[in-house]
């Protein structure tokens, strides 16, 4: 730190960027920068380190795809398809995967990287949720964490497709008759993106600048944003010892962190190395060049379009055909009903908690996922619809791979589509409240210490022991519900946020999310103490 | 001598053994498993010795539910429990008997593939390395495969229905690849994947996989000929013998091809593909951010 | 980080103001003396852990050897690119891609873990810093820089003119509309207008072109070989393969056949006479059960291609719609809601043909299609 042992080398370029910039003043700033520890606050990074490998690959693989529908008779050394007629496009990712020295592997990781990238993402923003961390606030980090997954499916899709091999054509067919499927405008969408009928010989092109510089360079803004607020706001903590809502404890950044979350991002690229060598992916080669008249079995998108897969594939058929017209609500509905459901909800969710809770402090210590029984049964209802959407887009290979009738599976999933987030929610909000019970009996009578004491009139007891200091901590981070003021104040005048029918809902809901709450309380003595000793933790 | 009881003792040397014992029975078992040469009955007091061998082994094995006459038998209520074997040829009977889903052990959805019973079956082990055992396996085989043959010279017998393909035009090395993969994925991957695979039909049935293991370029062109179970029939004139060897060849070459990005995850596609993400890619980030962020271990300090 | 350095002016007043010209956005000089606190608290900058040398000493070692395994592997990584993975005239074909994507990946795998690994201990037995304790500050700036702030702001609104002179500012509104609008209007040539485009496939005029000759229809060939399909070729019940207009390959331009071959490709399967049940009006589309029906699904226009020949259903193997192809292609099950349309069929000269294009839209439905 002290500048006087700094190298030279490193002094003079860090004075010359200061005399241009006063760039010293933030680095002293930010160079201890404290960033809490927990294992899954390196979720996010995954998709952070996932992106920066799907640039640096897939600019790689720009270099020798041609993306172009021209159509050409392949004759290279994938001999199996010599003389098979097919697009440029395809032809050239044939050419990666068989003629560019490590270009299969470049496909293959770029390929699980975007696995990963979404996945890390929904790992990430389950966690987010489930610990509260969307609160006030970063409901504006949340809201653009939606927004990147939302990015992410399409330019999944769109990566999917431009090989032009029979599953990536075949899910264009199916954007294409879902597009078709919207009302009044349908076939005028349809036409303008495909320039024309299906397929065309536009939509490759169209697709691929879409998926190099649009849609990435929106992401990478994002990307850049949502970072910033993070540094801006200071990560999150979990509920522990010596994390407060007015401080934060945890490692410096430098250099402490930056050495973890630089040996996070050799792990990403690691693990992607080695998914990239011994674990194929999408081998174009096997699926052939997209023809029209060709399908294969289990014809499946990648894992984060498989919600709306699943939901295409339980809809019962509705259609209404009246005055010379159609409406598909059998293509409809599923196109934008369950994902409507999920990220509409998510989105709202943090402002709809924050109505009904009353609660507009900032936080920045999360919740226990049990400590919140409301919001985290909400959350499993919501993972348990998604879930089974998720898995009915698999239902072929279910039947497959264990014979079973697949209409009976479909139906099975028709009902446990609504049965199943139902029970959901009841079962993990009996389990949070479970969990609260027990920490209340923690708090209140200590742990069973294995001990058994006689009493002097011969009775047999075991010790109870005060909680370990950091397991209170942890216990004691639970915030217990107050009673809400009452709808009318004795005059009879009724609290100002309880009037009219918005009003009921709210109070209402608001007893629904707090009715059932166990406090965690302790003893009056031993609360003395610990009063006593809080200061003393934090300064030491 | 020193040396190899040296590296008898090596902890990989268990899996090496394992290793080479497999190799060495695929080997084998593949030089002996396609047997398609067929005794042909020399003369006619043979043939009609054959014949009557074929027809006992009918009445013995598959009239119980095909019928005395192979004219099928039909449940109380007029549902047929069997089909007439009239007229379906020897393909047919070659296909449903060598791949083991004939004779049935009980009425299902859908007839599994399985072992051969015992008189049909012959595919059995004979590389023993005692000369006695192999030789009476031997005899074993040529007895399942005459069994075999006289069965099918005695459905045949019946009515005309499609013959068994000479080995010749099943050849996997001789057929239009290009063109195979191209009929293939038109009118075959729909039901049984890109790379025969199988997958799910209606009401609990299911396309087989076509792996090696599974079925012999005879079967396949068996199993277009005469349409077994709910697959449909691809006759000679439709798929002509020469698109029809383009098939096999291509399904053949393809499922014999090493897999160049690593493990194939089964072939299936992107179902299979997302759980290797998650479980295996999320996994192992999981286990290293644990890692990374697990509590610094206390011996180190200068106490 | 640009958002931070708005808090990085020191206490002292600024040299582009004085104490009047705080820019908007910058804190308060009281905030900032708040921040000044910021620091960490517990440990002074530099304290760390003493570790136990000896112990240490091994990490050290051990840190050494998995940052020499990195580099081993990218040196090996380097070595088999130049060296092994182009012999023979470089890299080609499926065992080769097999070979070169196991050594690339495996080394590039083993160099960036090894490296992860290093690091991940010297981060955990070597590092000497301490967790310290940073104060989390308000996010909102305070009253009287908010109160400033929006001072500033009307008067600049007021200084410019622009909410006194409305005639301005509408007009302004005005020609900001339509320029909005013009990107929109830029991007009407991204394709043709539907028109009637979805109502016809190229059966059709195959068909017109085979009357015109004088014949019946158009011959059907199988999809993949082109051989025109006899009555007689296709007299095996139970038998279903694809087929397309003869022609579709020849008289087409090359860049439309993928496009016309994706609305006219038609599944052929011959029912057992004793199953097929005409629907009415179309008695005579089938030649001794012989029937086409469309390959595209009606529901989001996979091919729907299954056909059991024991149920007669054909299946969708994308969404499971399950059509009956003894009843006119009625759905039994699934999401599609309308059925495969059907093509008629007759004999010619013993060859199956097509008498005229489908009836209805084949594929998906649309707004439109009524």
């Amino acid at each position: 730190m002290s500048e006087a042992t700094a190298p030279k080398a490193i002094e003079g370029t860090l004075g010359f960027i200061d005399e241009r910039l006063g760039s010293t003043t933030f680095f002293k700033r930010n160079v201890k920068k404290v960033f809490p520890d927990h294992w899954s606050f390196m979720l996010g990074e995954i998709a952070l380190y996932s992106f920066i490998i799907l640039l640096l690959t897939g600019t790689f693989l720009t270099l020798w795809f041609k993306p172009s529908m021209t159509e050409v008779v392949y004759d290279g050394s994938y001999t199996k398809l010599n003389g098979v007629k097919m697009s440029e496009a395809y032809a050239s990712t044939l050419d990666i995967s068989f003629d560019v020295r490590g270009g299969l592997l470049m496909r293959q990781i770029h390929h699980w990287a975007a696995v990963l990238f979404m996945a890390s993402i929904m790992a990430h923003m389950l966690r987010v949720f489930f610990t509260g961390a969307y609160r006030k606030p970063r409901e504006l980090n949340w809201l653009i964490g939606l927004g990147m997954f939302t990015l992410g499916m399409l330019e999944g899709l769109f990566g999917y497709s431009l090989p032009d091999d029979l599953l990536s054509g075949t899910g264009l067919r199916i954007t294409q008759g879902v597009t078709e499927a919207i009302p009044l405008v349908g076939t005028y969408i349809y036409m303008f993106l495909f320039g024309g009928e299906f397929p065309g010989d536009d939509i490759v092109p169209r697709l691929f600048t879409l998926h190099i510089l649009l849609i990435p360079g929106v992401i990478l803004g994002m990307v850049t944003a949502h970072m910033m607020i993070m540094w801006h706001q200071k990560h999150t903590a979990m509920p522990v010892k010596n994390q407060t809502e007015q401080q934060v404890y945890g490692y410096p950044f430098y250099p402490v962190f930056m050495a973890k979350t630089g040996a996070y991002f050799l792990f990403t690229f690691g693990v992607l190395a080695l998914m990239g060598a011994f674990v194929q992916i999408n081998p174009i080669w096997l699926f052939g060049p997209y023809d029209p008249g060709a399908i294969s079995a289990g014809s499946q998108p990648d894992w984060y379009m498989g919600v709306m897969e699943g939901a295409l594939r339980i809809m019962p058929n509705w259609e209404i055909s009246a005055w010379g017209h159609t409406l598909s609500l059998n293509v409809l509905i599923p196109a934008t009903v369950p994902l409507g459901i999920i990220f509409g909800g998510a989105g709202a969710w943090p402002f709809i908690e924050a109505w009904v809770t009353g609660d507009k402090r900032q936080h920045h210590v999360n919740t226990r996922p049990r400590n919140a029984p409301v919001r985290t049964a909400t959350g499993m209802a919501a993972v348990a619809f998604y879930g089974l959407l998720w898995v009915a887009g698999a239902n072929d290979v279910i039947a497959d791979k264990f014979h079973v009738s697949m209409f009976a599976l479909t139906w099975f999933f028709r009902v446990t589509v609504f049965v199943g987030p139902f029970l959901a929610f009841v079962i993990t909000k009996r389990i949070c409240l479970g969990l609260q019970r027990k920490d209340a009996n923690v708090i209140g009578h200590g742990v069973e210490s294995g001990i058994i004491v006689m009493s002097p009139d011969g009775k047999y007891s075991e010790r109870h022991e005060p909680a370990r200091e950091q397991e209170r901590a942890v216990i004691l981070s639970k915030e217990n519900t107050r009673p809400e003021a009452p709808a009318r104040d004795a005059n009879g005048i009724p609290a100002p946020d309880t009037k009219g029918p918005l009003g009921h809902l709210r109070a209402r809901l608001n007893r629904a999310w707090t009715f059932d709450d166990i406090p965690v309380e302790e003893h009056e003595e031993h609360g003395e103490v610990e009063s006593g000793k809080e200061p003393k933790q934090l300064s030491h | 001598m020193k040396r190899f009881t040296a590296w008898r003792r090596r902890p990989w040397a268990g899996y090496a053994v394992v290793l080479a014992a497999l190799a060495a029975i695929g080997v084998i078992y593949a030089g002996f498993s396609p047997q398609t040469d067929r005794a042909e009955a020399e003369n006619t007091a043979q043939a009609a010795q054959d014949l009557a061998n074929g027809k006992q082994l009918f009445n013995k094995n598959c009239a119980s539910c095909h019928g005395l006459n192979a004219e099928g038998t039909k449940d109380a209520k007029g549902k047929p429990i069997a089909p007439s074997l009239i007229g379906v040829g020897a393909a047919s009977v070659d296909f449903q008997v060598s791949t083991g889903r004939m004779p049935a052990m009980n009425p299902g959805a859908q007839m599994p593939r399985k072992e051969p019973i015992p008189e049909f079956n012959t595919s059995i082990k004979t590389d023993y390395s005692e000369p006695e055992k192999r030789e009476e396996a031997e005899k074993q085989k040529a007895l399942a495969e005459k069994n075999l043959a006289d069965l099918r010279a005695y459905i045949a017998s019946l009515a005309i229905g499609p013959a068994v393909p000479p080995a010749s035009a099943v050849d996997p090395t001789k057929g239009d690849v290009a063109l195979g993969g191209k009929l293939f994925r038109t009118n075959c991957a729909q039901c049984h994947n890109f790379t025969g695979q199988g997958g799910a039909l209606t009401g609990g049935k299911y396309a087989p996989p076509l792996s090696g293991s599974d079925v012999t370029p005879t079967q396949i062109y068996e199993a277009m000929l005469t349409g077994p179970q709910a697959m449909p029939v691809f006759n000679d004139t439709t798929l002509t013998p020469k698109d029809k060897q383009a098939i096999i060849s291509y399904l053949v070459q393809t499922r014999e091809e090493p897999n160049p990005g690593g493990n194939g995850l089964g072939r299936i596609g992107p179902v299979s593909e997302g759980l290797a993400g998650w479980l295996i890619g999320i996994g192992l980030l999981v286990l290293a951010a644990m890692w990374i962020t697990a509590k610094k271990p206390k011996k180190l300090k200068k106490s | 980080m640009s958002d931070d350095t708005k808090d990085t002016g020191g206490p002292e007043p600024r040299e582009d103001g004085g104490p009047q010209g705080r820019v908007i956005g910058t804190p308060s000089p009281a905030r900032d003396k708040a921040l000044l606190a910021a620091g960490p608290i517990s440990a002074p900058a530099g304290a760390g852990e003493e570790l136990d040398e000896a112990a240490a000493k091994r990490a050290e070692r051990i840190v050494a050897a998995f940052f020499l395994l990195a580099f081993a592997g990218s040196v090996a990584f380097i070595a088999y690119y130049i060296g092994w993975s182009g012999r023979h005239g470089g890299m080609h074909g499926v065992d080769r891609a097999r070979e070169s994507n196991f050594w690339l990946g495996g080394m590039m795998a083993l160099s960036f873990l090894a490296l992860a690994i290093g690091v991940t201990i010297w981060v955990r037995r070597l590092m000497t810093s301490k967790p310290i304790i940073q104060e989390r500050h308000e996010l909102a700036a305070d009253e009287e820089t908010r109160a400033a702030f929006a001072e500033d702001f009307l008067q600049g609104a007021a200084d410019s003119g622009i909410t006194k002179r409305p005639l301005l500012r509408r007009t302004l509104l005005l020609a900001a509309a339509p320029l909005g609008l013009a990107p929109l209007v830029l991007l009407r040539d991204l394709g043709p207008l539907p028109e009637k485009r979805l109502r016809h496939t190229f059966w059709g005029e195959a068909v017109k072109k085979a009357q015109a000759e004088g014949k019946k229809g158009v011959r059907l060939v199988v999809d993949g070989t082109n051989r025109p399909l006899r009555v007689s070729d296709f007299s095996s019940p139970g038998s279903m393969i694809t087929v397309l207009p003869e022609g579709i390959e020849e008289d087409v331009p090359e860049t439309e056949v993928l496009t016309q071959t994706a609305k006219a490709v038609t599944i052929l399967i011959n029912v057992p006479a004793d199953q097929f049940k005409p629907a009415k009006g179309r008695e005579n589309w089938h030649v001794n059960g012989i029937v086409a029906y469309s390959k595209i699904c009606t529901h989001v226009g996979c091919p729907a291609a299954l056909y059991e020949q024991t149920t007669h259903h054909i299946l969708c193997p994308c969404h499971q719609s399950t059509f009956d192809a003894t009843d006119a292609a009625k759905v039994v099950f699934g999401p599609a809601a309308r059925p495969l349309p059907q093509l008629p069929l007759a004999e010619e000269n013993g060859y199956l043909v097509a008498t005229s294009d489908y009836h209805e839209p084949i594929g998906p439905s649309f707004w439109e299609r009524g």
